[in-house]
């Protein structure tokens, strides 16, 4: 019973995602959100509605931190199981955890405060695309990581043996055979992490520069989804809250795919092993 | 155990409202402006321990939510940091505190004063270097508030712009982004509420208010209404008020609680 309402929570949600956006749809701003230049909604001489850098943002933010944290969790969880001396071993998956329990507006705050004025001497204004990629890399990493850690754990300690006992080296073992039969589960650790980044707001917001503007590199301000609905809700009355609403629904369909994408993944692995 | 979950909230829900409805307390609601609401809170702790049988409810949410909150009755005052529009007429304002609206710029930048069109040039591209206004030879880092904000229709109020015209570098939220941005970028520039500047300046944040049309941006000349940015605090009621609101208004502005509205760092208007 219990899992039927948490179950109906979601569509509940999405109901209320949808009622919200109504007003929007119906006002034929849908093709707004796609073809305006600008993202401009309170002005009053000439308000724009233009999702489509936002979108880009979202993706181009969440895409920085998994090609940033996915190399280093992987290469992290290897380390730590087959490199690391036990004792330490523990200590560097309590040290994961923590970070995985920091909360994200420190890390937002730890970003504003020392990330953006180093970022800001190499290439001013330094709240930037890759200012809020660091960050989230950061906070996706304990995810990717601690999963990486349990898929490799989950290798048939008899593979192991088999190599060792073919003469294979340590290296040649995590290579061969223990990366790739961890694949799946570590696959799935990474899409996991993107899923969490693409919704991720507080730190992003703080960080990102939130110039609604498709970024010329990475030391442009972008401005994500998430971070316009956070920085405008409160304020929005009307047709620019509906249109936030939109947002909010087309940003929940993209994460909806994610995980369906996610658990179709998990199936298939599943079916091999 | 799974079966008598659902009546056991049922049960505890009910003993709540009868619980409110035994002692029949009076309540205030507020909603709005996140400025306005820590003064409010603290004149309500107030007023709630002079006034045993009222309950005073703040709610954060911006200007626009006091102004619909109020306008449909689910709060006794809206709370607004900017004046009331044409069409918001419905409403009437009670003006209890003003706050000025101040540029910063990071401590080590030499720049000291600012005219209203230097401002408009800046803030829609057209300078868009420090050695332009005797300062350093760097790009202005321009950063502004986020669409909707009190801080932000105030300066657009002040420079006749159209949120359209502002080229902004850096996009921030509250007044706290908008601090730590200039610290963080030694050629940024923005605006910010004065109180909360100032504080910040004062607690060692390399931070500088600095001067408007020649006007020192202080409390002093905000009050005397010689500063030119600035913004009122108000409540905002529509149709009759309650006595007891009545009663919580009269307070706010009464001269025995300007302190309250002093350790805030804005401007009373105490009667």
């Amino acid at each position: 019973m219990l899992a039927l309402l948490s179950g109906s929570v979601v569509l509940l949600i999405v109901w209320f995602l949808v009622a919200g956006a109504l007003p929007a749809l119906r006002d034929g701003y849908l093709p707004r959100l796609l073809f305006d230049e600008h993202w401009q909604p309170g002005s009053a001489r000439d308000p724009q509605f233009a999702l489509m850098p936002m979108l880009a943002a979202s993706v181009l933010v969440t895409a920085l931190a998994a090609l940033l944290a996915a190399p280093l969790g992987i290469a992290g969880a290897v380390f730590h199981r087959f490199y690391l001396p036990k004792r330490l071993a523990v200590w560097n998956q309590r040290m994961l955890e923590l970070l995985a329990g920091v909360p994200s507006i420190v890390f937002g705050f730890w970003g504003l405060t020392v990330l953006v004025p180093l970022i800001n001497r190499l290439h001013p204004p330094g709240q930037s695309l890759l200012a809020a990629g660091i960050v989230l890399a950061l906070m996706i990493l304990p995810t990717i990581a601690l999963t990486s850690q349990s898929a490799l754990r989950s290798v048939p300690e008899s593979q192991l043996l088999a190599a060792a006992g073919l003469g294979m080296g340590r290296f040649a073992t995590v290579f061969h055979i223990a990366l790739p039969s961890a694949r799946s589960g570590i696959g799935s650790g990474v899409l996991l992490a993107i899923a969490r980044a693409v919704g991720e707001t507080m730190a992003v917001v703080m960080v990102c520069g939130n110039i609604a503007k498709f970024p010329g590199s990475v030391f442009d301000p972008v401005r994500p989804v998430t971070a316009t609905i956070a920085l405008e809700m409160g304020y929005a009355s009307s047709s620019h809250k509906a249109l936030l609403y939109l947002a909010g629904l087309i940003l929940v369909l993209v994460t909806g795919a994610l995980t369906g994408w996610l658990a179709f993944g998990k199936r298939n692995a599943g079916e091999v092993s | 155990m799974m079966k008598s979950a659902p009546l056991l909230i049922g049960l505890s829900v009910l003993s709540l409202f009868s619980g409110c409805s035994r002692e029949k307390r009076e309540i205030i609601i507020l909603t709005g402006s996140s400025t306005v609401a820590p003064v409010v809170t603290d004149a309500a702790k107030r007023f709630e321990a002079t006034h045993p049988g009222v309950r005073i409810e703040v709610q954060t949410g911006g200007s626009s939510r006091g102004i619909a909150d109020a306008l449909s009755g689910l709060a006794t005052f809206g709370m607004i940091s900017r004046d009331l529009k044409a069409d918001e007429s419905e409403l009437t304002a009670h003006r209890f505190a003003i706050d000025g609206v101040g540029i910063i710029l990071h401590q080590t930048n030499p720049v000291t004063d600012f005219s209203r069109q230097q401002l408009i040039d800046i803030y829609t591209g057209k300078v868009t270097n420090w050695k332009e206004l005797g300062g350093p030879d760097a790009k202005i880092t321009v950063a502004s508030k986020a669409e909707g904000r009190a801080t932000l229709e105030v300066f657009l109020g002040y420079t006749g712009l159209d949120s359209a015209d502002i080229k902004a570098g850096v996009i921030v939220g509250e007044n706290q982004q908008a601090i730590k941005t200039v610290v963080a970028d030694p050629n940024a520039i923005a605006y910010v509420s004065i109180g909360a500047a100032a504080s910040e300046a004062a607690g060692g944040t390399p931070i500088k208010l600095v001067r408007c049309d020649g006007i020192e941006p202080t409390n002093e000349n905000v009050a005397a209404g010689k500063f030119p940015i600035m913004r009122p605090l108000q409540l905002v009621s529509h149709g009759e008020i309650p006595a007891t609101a009545r009663d919580f208004l009269d307070f706010l502005t009464a001269p025995e609680n300007a302190d309250l509205i002093e350790s805030h760092l804005y401007v009373s208007l105490s009667k």
